[in-house]
């Protein structure tokens, strides 16, 4: 069988192809630009920073021959004198470094009380003249004599680590190697988990409640009005997010509208304010109010598609209006409530100013600690450990909205 | 809503309370909005409606919180930063996102689903997340605590709205069009810039608008990326709220309502408009 031939005599499969794959390139080029910006500057740098939670070098590169040794050392008994020289040897290098103070806070994050041994030691070792190193740090720190410290060291030492991961979930690698509960007033994270769900949750919920009949009488009323009522929900949306937790602080608080209008009523006394703010209500209501335009707005484009005639039918066949709305309507409106919740969750729980500025206390969710400790405590390990867990459960939650509702179906405004 | 004859009393009232339940949250949405505007008037330092506001006295209104912010050079350096800031990542989230939009929606596209994955991350990640990384990255490279890093980290921020919405303008788009203009002699580029171009512009604008509000309202980004020379808008009222909460912060917060209304309304008319030009009818 003879092949096609085009009018330069190439088969036209062959130009066919040819052309294909030009239209491929040229349509990838298009996208390059900014799919190579975005890798560059955004995925890579949060792979980076997530990948801190199992990277380990302080000890592992400032005393590169005690750990060495150490992973000999079976841990039974205190390691042998050679092991005391090279600490010594190696704390004194570091010093000249200046690396002291990250071993230090290194050790610290592990085990209260070691950063004041490690300086102390450094002080010490300096005008130190003997060579019985070991009788020395001993005596410089009694701690150096115990077993436990030298385990603490061994495994610190690695170079890669789990620990962090373990400090994210409230446990901790105890003093003979086997994992534990941590100590209860450092177990926080696994609470703080939990809270951020149960608030995400509840917002969720509050978002729904609110924004179904809303929704409803969106999609049932003529189009006129139904876009001038829209506006009042896009107009939220629009606004500063500072702005809104700045008037929710202005309405909650002691001496704000809110409580004033109740006192006003006779509702409450003078001194029965009400604290509605700096605490968990206060998050809970202005995350509802912020979150949901998010809610209102996938809700009202699934039913502005749902023809009223399905509720006629139902009617005229004898339902009751409950009946009717429960059973034919409502059933109709699964994509919009899957979309809405999926959406309000996701954003919920990454949420950071709003509990940062209204939560007080008890509004913290667990944004707020990995910003803690990126900020304050500097212990970047945990929260590089913090962001991966509530990366991954986003993610996931993400690939199920992919899965139900299509990212290309996400509409904004 | 017009009542069916038939609706007996019961039927009336649930339609009544569902009414009245709708009012509310509507009420819960926009009454934080616009209580302060009223507020940012006060002649006192208080943040609630003093006697003299409500029984709508003049002396008891005064625009002194808008001179402190005429006054105060701190608000008028943030408010250049924001401006900078927020065109120029703009501009670049516009011009990039536009040109992936174009390709995304050709059909020749290899890997579609994958790459609209990760050019829509930024808007998925936490934010609180995505500062932590960008902290180092432009750490790294000597671009934190300058307004070219703010830019870029911006920038990178407001792309997912203008892929977004500029790939939903197209899927509308007609492709005879560019057929026809092709086959009555155009070149490409002529053909870009004369039938497709006019068709998407209100979603390009749109995206543009949806980057500006994301680069103008951002503050973790600005937390970790910005010192004290590269503060924006909201990192100075975020300072303002922290620290010492004054009525300046109310009039901020007004002039801001009024640009966000501003905003809403250029996209609402764009919307409208490029409905019609598709011959899309409102929905």
């Amino acid at each position: 069988m003879t092949s096609i031939l085009t009018a330069d005599g190439i088969p036209l499969k062959d130009s066919l192809r040819k052309a294909e794959k030009g239209r491929r390139v040229k349509a990838f080029l298009l996208v390059a630009p900014l799919l190579l910006f975005v890798l560059v500057s955004f995925v890579f740098p949060i792979f980076e920073m997530l990948f801190r939670s199992v990277d380990n070098p302080v000890l592992a590169k400032n005393l590169p021959l005690t750990i060495e040794k150490l992973q000999k050392w079976d841990g039974t008994n205190l390691p042998d004198p050679e092991t005391f020289l090279l600490v010594a040897k190696e704390l004194l290098i570091a010093r000249e470094n200046s690396k002291v103070g990250k071993i230090a806070a290194r050790l610290n994050f592990e085990a209260s009380g070691m950063r004041s041994m490690i300086n102390k030691t450094v002080r010490k070792v300096r005008k130190y003249k003997g060579n019985d190193y070991k009788k020395a740090l001993i005596q410089f720190d009694k701690r150096w004599g115990e077993v436990v410290t030298w385990k603490v060291l061994k495994r610190i030492g690695q170079r890669y680590t789990g620990v962090q991961y373990l400090a994210a979930l409230d446990l901790k690698v105890k003093a003979d190697n086997t994992i534990g509960l941590q100590s209860e007033e450092r177990r926080i994270y696994v609470k703080i988990f939990l809270r951020t769900i149960w608030v995400s949750f509840l917002v969720t919920i509050f978002c729904l409640i609110l924004a179904y009949p809303v929704s409803f009488l969106l999609a049932t009323l003529p189009l006129r009005i139904s876009n001038i009522l829209l506006i009042m929900v896009l107009l939220p949306f629009w606004t500063s997010l500072l702005v809104r937790t700045t008037s929710w602080i202005v309405l909650l608080q002691r001496n704000g509208v809110v409580n004033d209008i109740l006192v006003a009523l006779n509702i409450i006394s003078e001194d029965g304010r009400i604290q509605m703010i700096y605490n968990q209500t206060g998050t809970l209501v202005a995350m509802t109010q912020i979150l949901l335009p998010f809610m209102i707005l996938p809700l009202y484009s699934v039913m502005k598609t749902i023809s009223p005639s399905y509720m006629r039918a139902a009617r005229s066949l004898g339902a009751s209006p409950l009946t009717a709305f429960v059973r034919v309507y409502m059933p109709q409106t699964t994509p919009g409530i899957g979309a809405g919740c999926l959406l309000v969750f996701i954003l919920s729980i990454g949420y950071y100013i709003t509990p940062a500025l209204v939560g007080g206390r008890s509004g913290q969710l667990i944004s707020n600690f990995i910003a803690y400790h990126m900020k304050s405590s500097l212990n970047w390990g945990l929260a590089a450990a913090l962001g991966t867990i509530l990366l991954v459960a986003v993610l996931i939650l993400y690939w199920l909205y992919n899965k139900i509702i299509g990212i290309d179906k996400m509409k904004l405004g | 809503m017009a009542f069916p004859p038939y609706l007996g009393i019961g039927g009336k009232i649930v339609h009544y309370s569902f009414i009245i339940f709708c009012g509310f949250v509507f009420i819960f949405l926009i009454a934080p909005i616009l209580v302060i505007i009223p507020l940012s008037f006060n002649a006192e330092p208080y943040f609630t409606f003093t006697e003299g506001m409500i029984s709508l006295e003049p002396q008891a209104y005064s625009t002194r919180w808008y001179s402190d912010i005429a006054k105060n050079p701190q608000w008028a350096f943030s408010a250049a930063n924001s401006i900078i800031v927020a065109i120029c990542s703009t501009v670049l989230a516009t011009f990039l996102g536009t040109l992936a939009a174009l390709g995304l929606s050709q059909s020749h596209m290899p890997y579609k689903s994958a790459v609209m994955g990760v050019l829509i991350s930024p808007m998925i990640v936490p934010l609180i997340i995505s500062a932590a990384g960008m902290f180092f990255f432009y750490s790294n490279i000597g671009l934190a605590q300058t307004l070219p890093g703010l830019i870029l980290a911006h920038a990178v921020l407001g792309t997912p709205f203008v892929v977004i919405t500029v790939t939903a303008t197209l899927t509308g788009f007609d492709h005879s069009l560019t057929r026809a203009s092709q086959s009555l002699g155009a070149d490409s580029r002529k053909t870009f810039f004369k039938i497709q171009m006019p068709l998407i512009l209100p979603g390009v604008i749109s995206g543009a608008l949806f980057a500006f509000i994301t680069s103008f309202d951002e503050v973790v980004i600005v937390f970790f990326l910005a010192g004290f020379e590269q503060r924006t808008i909201p990192r100075q009222m975020w300072a303002g709220i922290r620290e010492q909460i004054s009525p300046t912060i109310l009039a901020v917060a007004t002039i801001l309502v009024v640009v966000s209304i501003l905003l809403l309304t250029t996209v609402e008319l764009l919307r409208r408009r490029s409905e019609r030009l598709r011959g899309i009818s409102p929905s």
